[in-house]
């Protein structure tokens, strides 16, 4: 099923490897949102359009960020800034799970060698207001990716399904070419004229941000660009659903939906911050959340998401 | 007689649902078909990863033809009622038949319903089955409608007989019915049609799946010991996770590995907690050091290189994981050695337990004060059972129970031992918590028992207070696992015990406990509050934690004219130095004394912080008996105490009722006991439960408990046709006859050895010396009319009758008794 039976020699080879693969079962090669997110399931590629009732494929690799795990980039496995590679599929194929086999046989993960295991893990976003049921795979006793079938997003029943595949590329990665640190990890060939590290690329950065996540943002201004990002969601979606200027019918469900991102990011740093309690973290999830169901509703009122012009509703 | 097969093939199931579902299958499919009309020899179900398999042996191949005999109108009955008749039995009149009936001839109508075949019927359950399957949670996928647990692939469903295999022809969701299935995912993937039951096994093995999820267990557990034992080792038993193990595999492969020195210090439960839940793998333990020093793993593949690839990315993860544990554990040590377990429960007042019942630090005082009151009870110094109430929660904080929650209490036992803890607060520190559930063991050293029974009394009290109390199937906050943990402890420990007043103190620790931490956060809310009407006041005392602790569900006409003095005078203390202020807040009070529930709040809350009947500041240390036992001393919260306490002792007597039922004590015997005094002492009321119970079980007890009986209705009767209760003391000189009086030295003698029994807490006794009435009893109702003409013996014999009955009721109260 794989082309390949040699092993990639870097962290962007695997990547450009789960590129090509993807593009060969058809889907779209996206590329990451503009925008800070949490993780790959944020980008409307994913968010937005498992919702209704077009079919979709897209691929893409989406940097992350999560603040609170930065360990200044001394940790070897742990880092607030990396990579998601996320596959989205609807309606959900019914050979996905060989799908996805074939994907790890194309990074260079022998089936025949290897202990590959799907282990029950639901999937929940409080924030998305979405969940689904699925695994995390394993690959000799590891965790290599997250494989959902979404059944919920925004508030929404999917229909149809999407299947959704995540996969923490650093971790596979390091896995696949055998490094116990991230910031050894090769980043391009390391024949190449100019090799670099994965430190090389990215140490100066993880120190940096580390310290920032933890010490130095502006709690005052988080929590005020937190708010403004709510307004604005919320005003965005208070449009009328038709243009005044152009007459034509245009929800702004993707501009809105930029809103919420946001929102959720400034969370997370707020919280890495340290400076929200236990109660009020529900609060702020659930005003996430809330924002997050008014996208969904704005988006399955949209052609992308299934509107149909002369009807009320989502087709 | 054929048999089936049934096989659903789906993706990967969560190893904890496949046992019940391949049950459920079993039990709904045959249900269906018994209901259908069809019988079987019987019935098997498997499950693996990957399938639910059901076979039915000698399923009958038709249901029967069934007639009935339908009653219709009678012969002359109108013409439309037998129209009527004929069109819901489909019939003409001339199939009907007149047969004699109690009130005449009578039509009757037979009705022939063919049996149908065992495809026809299959073809019908099965897919009703698949659709209201009880998934604990199931999900759709694709475009499809179909609900299953992970996407459903192919339904193999085949009858087999003499004349060969058919396939069953049925569809759901566009997946038909086939006779193929799969081998393993990986090793023989291929497709492949089945013929039978013995067929689909043997081909399944062949291709490399284990039907059987006992018999994957069992070759994991032989695999597993023997490759220990070969290295003079033993693999730690543990069933759940062999089960567990046993359905993430098809093809079970396993594979031991080593652990690193580094690693080998660590304490071994924390090894084997962090290599079983994160990784599903088995401990293997050096029986001559006790130390855990490799692991096992289950594969589910058989590779070229022996698994080696597969050990080594295992133990790759593996050392990543018990570095972080390594890391947890001496950043844990190092904490508890600089600053004691007190330094690491520090956080603790960070952490809220409840919303309305404040933090984790508030909680742990108030378990403090409990075990405090509790540890002479149980023969625990209160000092101890203090030290080791305030710190049993510390390692809640640590950074190991952070990472492994379920590590609570083990390793609080660990840290109190690096702390220089002794004494039993190490011990106490792991069995607090203890017992978890009706098999889990009960702690019995003094100190534990001590914090143990403070920790789930604490529990109870506060979720009572805010009336959280568990409803139906609901208990979020496991409060009946609390009550039965507090019965076990008493019982197991024979702690005696008032729980009215243990209850009440706990209370009492809550309302003195949240009141102090609040009481600044408090009067700067009602001293800042400036509003004209007072509203902001209001809405602090709503807000204040305790309104829903103190909340009553009405108070007296006492207590609120208490309650508008106390006010009265509180707001003269707090304003007098500014008029304007005291103005409006008398203004708000005033609107606020008419609601006299807020006002309720308002008064215990707000005195609670600082004040004693004195009116001086409460001691750091309070004297809780005092507390209750005072008459003018905050009567709002004697009220609230009483209120809790109470209740909660109905609950604890109805779980009370549930245990001692499964011990086999009978339910009114319980009710006869629980009518006593001293019911809140929980030991004496199962002493004498049992007492009764073995009593009742004699012929004396039993007749003595009728005589009883007839004693008591007699009386009874005659109090209410007289209308006067008999309450006076017979007089033997009234006796009449030899029965009469045998009856009186009898009531004397029993008596005389009862009473010092019942004092001494010997209901053995005491009934065995009730049991000496029996006769005499017997003999009086023989010889003696009671209801005598002469009205002076008649009086007399009734008296007597309740003295007899009086004497019986100081054992239990007997009337309860059923039958």
């Amino acid at each position: 099923m794989a082309q390949t039976s040699t092993r990639p020699r870097s962290f962007q080879e695997i990547i450009l490897r789960l590129q090509t693969y993807w593009a060969g079962q058809g889907c779209a090669i996206m590329q990451p949102y503009d925008m800070e997110v949490g993780a790959g399931t944020f980008h409307p590629a994913t968010t937005l359009r498992s919702l209704g009732s077009r079919p979709w494929a897209a691929a893409y690799v989406q940097p992350s960020r999560r603040p609170t795990d930065g360990r200044y980039g001394e940790n070897p496995n742990r880092l607030q800034h990396y990579y998601q590679y996320q596959v989205l599929i609807k309606p959900s194929p019914p050979d996905l799970q060989q799908l996805y086999l074939g994907s790890l046989e194309a990074i260079g993960i022998d089936m025949a060698l290897h202990d590959i295991r799907f282990v029950e893990d639901d999937w929940e976003s409080p924030t998305l207001g979405a969940w689904g049921l699925g695994w995390e795979v394993w690959c000799d006793g590891m965790e290599v990716s997250q494989f959902t079938y979404f059944q919920q997003v925004g508030g929404h029943d999917c229909k149809p399904v999407s299947g959704e595949l995540t996969y923490g590329i650093e971790r596979l990665a390091m896995y696949v070419l055998g490094i116990d640190h991230v910031m050894d990890m090769p980043f391009n060939d390391p024949d190449a004229p100019i090799p670099l590290t994965y430190g090389d690329v990215f140490r100066q950065t993880e120190e940096e941000y580390s310290r920032f996540n933890f010490d130095t943002a502006d709690t005052a201004a988080l929590l005020r660009h937190f708010e403004d990002a709510e307004a604005e969601c919320e005003a965005i979606l208070s449009q009328p659903h038709d243009d005044p200027k152009t007459g034509n019918r245009i929800v702004m469900a993707h501009p809105a939906y930029d809103q919420c991102i946001k929102a959720s990011h400034l969370f997370n740093l707020l919280d890495a911050r340290g400076v929200i309690s236990v109660t009020e973290r529900q609060a702020y999830i659930g005003r996430v959340r809330a924002l997050a169901k008014k996208c969904a509703d704005a988006f399955v009122q949209t052609g992308a998401g299934g509107y149909a012009v002369g009807s009320d509703s989502a087709a | 007689m054929p048999d089936l097969l049934l096989e659903l093939f789906s993706e990967e199931i969560p190893a904890r649902m496949q046992a019940k579902a391949a049950e459920d299958l079993k039990k709904l499919v045959t249900d269906g078909l018994v209901e259908a009309g069809l019988t079987y020899a019987g019935a098997g179900a498997f499950h693996t990863p990957r399938r639910l398999t059901l076979t039915l042996d000698g399923l009958s191949a038709e249901s029967p033809t069934v007639v009935e005999a339908r009653k219709g109108p009678r012969a002359d009955a109108p013409q439309k009622a037998l129209d009527g008749f004929l069109r819901s039995t489909g019939l003409t009149k001339d199939q009907l038949e007149l047969r004699d009936d109690k009130k005449g001839q009578v039509w009757f109508a037979r009705i022939e319903k063919p049996g149908r075949s065992a495809e026809d019927i299959l073809a019908e359950v099965i897919p009703a089955v698949i659709r209201d399957f009880p998934w604990p949670k199931s999900m759709r996928w694709g475009a499809g409608s179909l609900r299953w647990v992970r996407p459903l692939h192919t339904i193999l469903c085949i009858l087999t007989d003499d004349s060969g295999a058919r396939t069953v022809p049925f569809a759901i969701d566009g997946i038909e019915a086939g006779d193929t299935t799969r081998g393993h995912r990986f090793m023989a993937p291929g497709a492949f049609a089945v013929t039978s039951f013995e067929d689909y096994a043997a081909k399944l093995k062949r291709a490399k799946v284990i039907l059987s999820a006992a018999e994957r267990a069992e070759h994991i557990w032989n695999d597993a010991t023997n490759m220990a034992f070969a290295s003079g080792l033993e693999v730690v038993a543990d069933k759940g996770l062999l089960a567990e193990v046993a359905g993430l595999v098809e093809w079970p492969v396993v594979l031991m590995g080593e652990i690193g020195e580094e690693f080998l210090d660590l304490p071994p439960e924390v090894l084997q907690t962090s290599m079983k839940e994160h990784q599903k793998f088995f401990s293997v333990k050096n029986p001559a050091t006790g130390r855990i020093e490799r692991f096992i793993t289950v594969a589910n593949i058989e590779t070229a290189d022996h698994g080696a690839t597969i050990l080594a990315g295992n133990g790759k993860v593996l050392a990543a994981r018990l570095s972080d544990a390594k890391f947890f554990w001496e950043n844990d040590l190092r904490t508890v050695r600089d600053k004691g377990l007190e330094g690491m429960a520090a956080g603790l007042s960070e952490v809220t337990f409840h919303g309305k019942l404040g933090s984790q630090a508030d909680r742990v005082a108030r378990i403090e004060a409990l075990a405090r009151e509790i540890a002479p009870r149980v023969g625990a110094k209160p000092d101890l059972a203090a030290e080791a109430a305030r710190v049993a929660k510390a390692d809640l904080q640590s950074e190991m129970v952070g990472e492994f929650p379920e590590l609570q209490g083990l390793m609080g036992r660990y840290y109190a031992q690096a702390a220089g803890h002794d004494d039993g607060v190490p011990e106490a520190c792991e069995d607090h918590y203890k017992p978890l559930g009706p098999g889990d063991a009960v702690p019995s050293a003094p100190v534990s028992v001590a914090v143990a029974l403070a920790d789930k009394i604490d529990t109870l009290t506060g979720f009572w207070a805010i009336d959280e109390k568990p409803t139906g199937s609901k208990d979020p906050y496991a409060l009946r696992r609390a009550a039965l943990g507090v019965i076990r402890l008493v019982l197991q420990c024979q702690v005696r015990l008032s729980l009215i007043n243990t209850l009440s103190v706990s209370y009492f620790s809550l309302v003195v406990g949240l009141g102090r931490r609040d009481h600044h956060y408090y009067s700067r809310s009602i001293t800042t509050a400036s509003p004209e009407d007072g509203e902001d006041l209001v809405t602090a005392w709503r807000e204040h934690p305790l309104c829903d602790i103190l909340l009553a569900d009405k108070i007296s006409e006492a207590e609120a004219e208490m309650i508008e003095v106390k006010l009265l005078g509180l707001e003269m203390e707090i304003f007098d130095e500014d008029v304007k202020k005291h103005e409006q807040a008398a203004q708000a009070l005033k609107e606020l004394r008419s609601r006299a529930e807020l006002a309720d709040h308002l008064c215990g809350a707000f005195l609670l912080p600082m004040l004693d009947e004195d009116g001086n500041e409460l001691p750091e240390s309070v004297d809780f008996q005092h507390m209750l036992k005072s008459e003018n001393y905050f009567p709002v919260w004697r009220y609230g105490a009483e209120r809790v306490s109470t209740d909660l002792l109905a609950f604890l007597h109805d779980r009370l009722k549930v245990h001692l039922r499964d011990e086999g004590i009978r339910h009114d015997v319980i009710d006869a006991c629980l009518a006593m005094e001293g019911n809140d002492d929980l030991t004496l009321l199962v002493k004498r439960a049992e007492a009764l119970s073995d009593f009742l079980k004699t012929d004396d007890g039993e007749n003595l408990v009728q005589g009883y009986k007839r004693a008591a209705n007699i009386l009874a009767q005659a109090e209410e046709k007289d209308g006067v209760e008999y309450r006076f003391g017979a007089d033997v000189k009234f006796a009449d006859t030899d029965a009469e009086k045998a009856l009186f030295a009898a009531l004397d003698q029993a008596e005389a050895a009862a009473n010092p029994a019942l004092e001494a807490e010997d209901f053995p006794a005491a009934m065995r010396a009730m049991a000496g009435l029996r006769a005499p009893i017997d003999a009086f109702f023989e010889a003696v009319q009671v209801n005598a003409e002469n009205d002076i013996l008649r009086r007399n014999r009734l008296n007597l009758l309740h003295g007899i009955t009086a004497t019986c009721e100081k054992i239990a109260d007997l009337s309860r008794l059923e039958g």
